[in-house]
């Protein structure tokens, strides 16, 4: 029997060498793409051990980490975090990451590739690794006014410097509290988000970025663009009937509570934005042609994604297929959809004399010893408008405020710059409330868009005018009184 | 005729203790390594528990001084340091828990208890061939056992499967005994029957079967416990005394037919059990498709457990977080069925590699003792416990590192559980009895060498070259 013993035991080292293989592939060749498989945990463990860096937000940190003494090594804490949620999003055991806290990791952690050499440093020093702080645009005191402006309505509001592309404020509502999503225990964690998920009102959606709306009356700023850009003047007289017959249907459009736009039938293309009359700018998409229209929104940033470095996603102008959906399109309804941020950045083109200003979120980058590892350089996006039809554009946003459908947005001193919209959503869901505004006029520190879900507090009753501009102009007033 | 005259024997004693205090040291090191690391102090009681382990691997010893003066001598120094390092790994997955369990208290509580029972089969069977007499009843022991958690109050249901049987507050695994009783059994009646089964027999396809006469009874243990096994779910111990029987067979009629007849039935078996178990299919699928995220997220029956301890494995990396430093705790069962997994991530690939090479010693150690002994009995007792073990090894880790379907079988010495620790003392217990001999030196010949003249000397003559022969 001892030669099939001696075969036997061939057949057990084979057995083994097998194991071994089977060991070496697990834990040599298959480890990094095990590691970084999204469902194992223990690489968010790891990085729960490390100090990760804080976001700063006018100079005080919004989120930290202090050391918790339990198994993580580090307690994520946000201060006053609903207000800022939505920006710096949250840190989670079970959830993983969002936000600044997802767009920036690599250097909250400290794993940037621009760090490598503070890595190495803390290798030879014993050092514990620290992530770097990562300081925001944001402007404490407006955001605070935005969120407080905004009350207990569901919406957005965005503010940013039209001139470099910073944002200054970034507010959706309703909020969370991001420290309830970063805590350690599962259950608890697991509990919250469940609970915040399965809310009708999506807290957890940031509106300003990841949401789009029809932009309604506020849309009319891009057609009024389209047409100086063709050529036509703020005194240019436009056809402004009481209603509007839409071509090849049956159907048409009224204007605003359906009265007429002016005493005669034509009125000045200044005129017909004052006052936000739907049928002159209806005549005028059609006039101006869909593809004029389409290309001057995509001028102003519609159909790009941007990362600021949050991701945001298009803004749509699809192309109408005839010339009734032309004219609806014209006033901001049909596909038309729109971010908030987008409405924001046609404003800030504006103020900007035409050249739109890449937004950005992130200041400054400071590795643990402080020093300035990533600093925002403003660049430009592109151009939207030629500066005479900036300047036209700038005067006549000027008469809505001051003579128009935006007065609750006047500032006593303050030349400002804006646009109403009343965007229509479903037959049986009041309007959303629209404002995009800009100040001061001729030196503009401020570009702003508020949108009020479904008129806010004041339901079917709701305006442009009377719910958003009101907050615009608080945000405006945040930011003048720097 | 050539004088015989043996090599002298060392009984190696020595050597065993110096093996002896190297795995003691690794075993306390490690259980002191476990506190300082996770709680930052020694464990309260490490001197108790140092002690204890020296007082049992040294008594061992000192037994085998006395009762088996000739057995092998690296065979207890490895089954003390796997369960040392074993011991400590269920104390660091113990400390991992948000509420300290205890399972490193009752673990060496069973570890002394496995300790005394192998001594004690090391003091009462003085001689393997005794166990010989006992065929068939360690086949109705072992079918008693395989029944035993069927029976209705004793038995419990965990998991799915019904492998256990409640002795007042403990629960034990009666499987884990009939493997050696089975192999009591199989040993004793192959040595019986290897002739006429290896022979007598038609030929079919070039090859040789048995005659259903001589194969019947061991046909009809097999068939009857793995039936019994799959109506109990226990699918890694049907396959382990399948792998026992394959090998046993082989050993005893030196016919590589019976492997390829083995592995026939294995297949259509496997193929059959997969269509008609959902439990079965199950782990077909979470081993084929162990990274889909349905497989991964199926509750019960996904890949889960594997995917989450091939997670643990792979952040050890090569020489692992080190004890106490890693999670092995996020994957279930991490100190008994996963105590491989764990095992990587806090020892590394060069931790775990050590590991098996410890028990590829074990196991050829085993099988070098079946190629000494003399008797055929012994032969096939000691190559079917030694193989055993390696395939328990193989079946497990296997199934830890997705090699082949996890079943769910314990590592011997390693995984927390009193049934596999007793039973696998007991197997070292035997395979140390039947190594001392192997080993033990032949009676001196050297008075025998003058040729004899008279009839008398001559049948003599007879039985002696027959003796010699049975010695080579």
């Amino acid at each position: 029997m001892n030669t099939p013993l001696r075969r036997i035991s061939i057949v057990v080292v084979t057995m083994f060498i097998a194991l071994m293989g089977a060991a070496t592939w697990t834990q040599y060749v298959r480890a990094p793409a095990l590691n970084d498989d999204p469902r194992n945990v223990r690489t968010l463990y790891r990085e729960f051990d490390n100090s990760r860096g804080p976001i700063v937000i006018g100079g005080e940190p919004v989120a930290a980490s202090t050391p918790s003494g339990d198994a993580f090594g580090y307690q994520r804490s946000y201060t006053n975090g609903p207000l800022f949620a939505h920006v710096t999003g949250f840190y989670s055991v079970v959830y993983s990451r969002t936000g600044i806290e997802r767009e920036e990791n690599d250097f909250l952690t400290g794993t940037a590739d621009s760090l490598f050499l503070s890595r190495i440093q803390d290798l030879f020093t014993g050092r514990q690794p620290q992530g770097s702080s990562v300081e925001l645009t944001i402007d404490p005191a407006v955001q605070q006014a935005a969120w407080d402006a905004l009350g207990d309505q569901r919406g957005a509001v965005v503010a940013l410097d039209p001139t470099t592309g910073a944002i200054l404020a970034l507010v959706s509502k309703p909020s969370f509290d991001p420290n309830a999503l970063a805590g350690h225990s599962t259950p608890a964690v697991n509990e919250a988000y469940r609970a915040l998920e399965a809310d009708p009102a999506s807290p957890l959606i940031n509106r300003v970025t990841r949401e789009t709306y029809p932009p309604g009356s506020t849309f009319k700023l891009v057609t009024a663009a389209a047409a100086l850009e063709a050529g036509l003047t703020p005194d240019t007289q436009v056809a402004a009937p009481q209603t509007l017959p839409l071509p090849g249907s049956s159907s048409s459009i009224p204007n605003f509570g359906g009265e007429a736009c002016g005493p005669g039938a034509t009125v000045s293309l200044a005129e017909a934005l004052r006052i936000s009359c739907n049928t002159a700018f209806a005549q005028l998409g059609i006039d101006v042609g869909a593809d004029a229209l389409q290309a001057q929104a995509e001028a102003f940033g519609f159909g790009a994604e941007l990362d600021i470095p949050l991701p945001v996603v298009a803004s749509e102008y699809p192309l109408p297929p005839d010339d009734a959906l032309t004219a609806i399109s014209a006033i901001g309804q049909w596909d038309v959809r729109a971010t908030p941020l987008q409405m924001a950045l046609v404003s800030a083109a504006i103020a900007n004399g035409g050249t739109t200003m890449t937004p950005y979120l992130v200041q400054t980058v400071r590795n643990p010893d402080l020093e300035v590892v990533q600093e925002a350089t403003p660049t430009k996006l592109g151009t939207a408008v030629s500066a005479s039809t900036a300047a036209a554009l700038r005067d006549m946003m000027v008469d809505v405020v001051d003579n128009g459908t935006g007065s609750a947005a006047q500032i006593s001193g303050v030349r400002v710059a804006g646009k109403t919209g009343t965007a229509q959503t479903t037959d049986d869901a009041a309007p959303h409330a629209w404002f995009t505004a800009f100040a001061p006029a001729d030196a503009p520190r401020v570009a702003v868009a508020v949108i009020v879900e479904n008129g806010g507090s004041q339901g079917s009753e709701a305006t442009g005018g009377r719910v958003a501009a009101p907050i615009a102009k608080a945000v405006i007033e945040a930011v003048l009184a720097q | 005729m050539a004088t015989i005259s043996p090599l002298p024997v060392r009984p190696g004693r020595s050597v065993e203790l110096g093996l002896l205090a190297l795995a003691l040291a690794l075993g306390v090191a490690a259980y002191a390594l476990v506190g300082l690391n996770v709680t930052g102090a020694l464990p309260a009681n490490i001197f108790g528990y140092g002690a204890g382990m020296v007082l049992l691997g040294v008594g061992l010893h000192v037994i085998l001084r006395l009762r088996a003066p000739y057995a092998d001598q690296v065979i207890l120094p490895v089954a003390i340091a796997l369960n040392g390092i074993g011991l400590a790994m269920i104390y660091r997955i113990d400390l991992s828990h948000a509420e300290p369990t205890s399972f490193a208290t009752r673990q060496l509580g069973w570890t002394a208890i496995g300790v005394v029972l192998a001594a004690v089969v090391l003091v009462v069977l003085r001689d393997h061939r005794t166990l010989r007499r006992y065929t068939y009843t360690a086949m109705v022991a072992g079918l008693a056992l395989v029944l035993l958690p069927l029976v209705p109050g004793l038995g419990t249901t965990i998991n799915g499967a019904r492998i256990w049987v409640h002795v007042g507050s403990q629960s034990l695994q009666p499987a884990e005994f009939a493997k050696i009783a089975f192999a009591v059994f199989f040993a004793g009646y192959l040595v019986t029957n290897r002739d006429t089964l290896a022979l007598a027999g038609p030929k079919v396809l070039g090859l040789q079967l048995p005659r259903i006469r001589d194969l019947g009874p061991i046909i009809v243990v097999w068939a009857f416990s793995l039936a019994v096994l799959v109506l109990e779910r226990d699918l890694g111990t049907s396959l382990l005394f399948f792998g026992l029987f394959v090998a046993m067979l082989y050993l005893a009629t030196e016919r590589l037919s019976w492997i390829v007849l083995g592995m026939v039935m294995f297949a259509v078996g496997a193929v059959l059990a997969a269509d008609f178990f959902r439990h079965v299919g199950d782990r077909f699928e979470a081993w084929l498709n162990a990274f889909d995220n349905d497989v991964f997220n199926q509750s019960p029956g996904g890949s889960g457990q594997l995917v989450r301890g091939l997670f643990g494995m792979a952040s050890g990396g090569l020489f692992g977080t080190g004890w106490g430093e890693g999670r092995p705790g996020l994957v279930p069962y991490a100190e008994s069925d996963f105590i491989f997994a764990s095992l990587g991530e806090e020892l590394g690939l060069t931790g775990i590699l050590a590991i098996l090479v410890c028990f590829l010693v074990l196991a050829q150690r085993g099988l070098r003792t079946a190629i000494g002994v003399r008797d055929g009995f012994g032969k096939l007792l000691a190559g079917g416990l030694a193989f055993v073990v390696a395939f328990q090894c193989f079946v497990v880790v296997g199934g830890v590192t997705r090699l082949i379907p996890l079943t769910g079988l314990t590592l011997p010495f390693m995984a927390y559980g009193g049934s596999s620790l007793l039973a696998n003392w007991v197997v070292v217990a035997l395979l140390l009895r039947i190594s001392d001999s192997a080993r033990r030196p032949a009676p001196p010949l050297s008075e025998f060498v003058e040729p004899p003249t008279t009839t008398a000397d001559l049948q003599e003559t007879e039985m002696l070259r027959g003796l010699k022969q049975a010695r080579e």
